[in-house]
């Protein structure tokens, strides 16, 4: 057996184990930390399927700002403990049932997809070129060199800021909007009918 | 990883992908916690950015990654926004328990 198939192996079990313990454990503390090493194996995979920035900006992004401001707001609001009363009896076995079934349609696609096109696929990087004339010529040539197409800074932002231009934009808006709507929502305003009125 | 073992393993990545997105809908189904039902939420988009990158890696090519790119700054988005709801809510309701925020009117 291969070194990859036994790292393989090794990081999936600890990412199946770790969501589990999220769904399970009753404190919201210890469920954004198993989040966290969830992201921080999937960090992994990102950097074994040829895309290091992608993987460094899950582990900053992902690990590092959104969980913090999950650990941020759980320990605000003392919510470490909620959710111990019993809700509706049949919940937890129904969820169960429909992601086993889930599961089975997800497994039958998988298992009756043709196995052959994952290897017939991999012949692209000798032609694999960037839309800027000679931008990343190392990242290129090693990608030419090497048959595997490295998701480097360079061939990202080139990709990001020449085909995904427009996209790009309208997703920093989303950013800017998202962050107004942030601020809006949470401040504790002086004004006379609280966070409502002063939404208008 | 090399050419080899990834053709060998593009199926096992994408089967992980749907283990860890079909944990994620349980997850949300089966906890009252809005909390946990956010965190699910993302660990159903860190399932779709496996398969994702997995894909860009099958394809040799780097579109897959810019999407995971796109869904990161989504799923923040996303979190900045839910989470100031969910503060917003625990002030006036004292739950986090997603049963409890039945009525429209607070």
């Amino acid at each position: 057996m291969s070194p990859d198939i036994i790292i393989f192996i090794v990081l999936a079990a600890i990412a199946i184990v770790c969501a589990i313990a999220m769904i399970v454990t009753r404190n919201a503390v210890h469920s954004a930390l198993f989040l966290v090493v969830v992201m921080a194996v999937l960090a992994v995979f990102f950097l074994g399927l040829a895309g290091p920035f992608i993987a460094m900006v899950q582990v900053v992004v992902y690990a590092g700002a959104i969980m913090v401001l999950f650990l941020f707001v759980v320990m605000l609001l003392g919510a470490e403990r909620v959710g111990a009363r019993a809700g509706l009896r049949w919940q937890v076995p129904v969820a169960i049932a429909l992601g086993v079934v889930l599961l089975a349609i997800a497994g039958l696609i998988l298992f009756r997809a043709s196995p052959t096109t994952a290897a017939a696929r991999l012949e692209k990087a000798s032609a694999f070129t960037t839309q800027v004339p000679g931008a990343c010529a190392d990242d290129v040539g090693l990608a030419r060199a090497s048959g595997v197409v490295q998701g480097t800074p360079c061939l990202i932002g080139d990709a990001l800021f020449t085909t995904y231009l427009f996209p790009f934009e309208i997703v920093s808006i989303l950013l800017l909007v998202a962050m107004v709507g942030a601020v809006v929502l949470t401040r504790q305003s002086a004004v006379a009918g609280g966070p409502r009125e002063s939404a208008r | 990883m090399s050419n080899q073992s990834f053709s060998l393993l593009f199926p096992y990545l994408i089967g992980l992908s749907a283990v860890l997105f079909t944990l994620g809908v349980i997850g949300v189904l089966a906890r009252r916690n809005a909390l946990i039902i956010f965190m699910s939420i993302e660990l159903m988009l860190n399932a779709a950015n496996l398969a994702f990158v997995a894909f860009a890696r099958s394809f040799n090519h780097l579109d897959g990654q810019v999407f995971v790119f796109f869904v990161m700054v989504v799923a923040a988005a996303e979190v900045a926004v839910g989470l100031a709801l969910i503060v917003t809510i625990f002030r006036t309701k004292k739950s986090t328990n997603v049963d409890d925020i039945s009525a429209l009117r607070g």
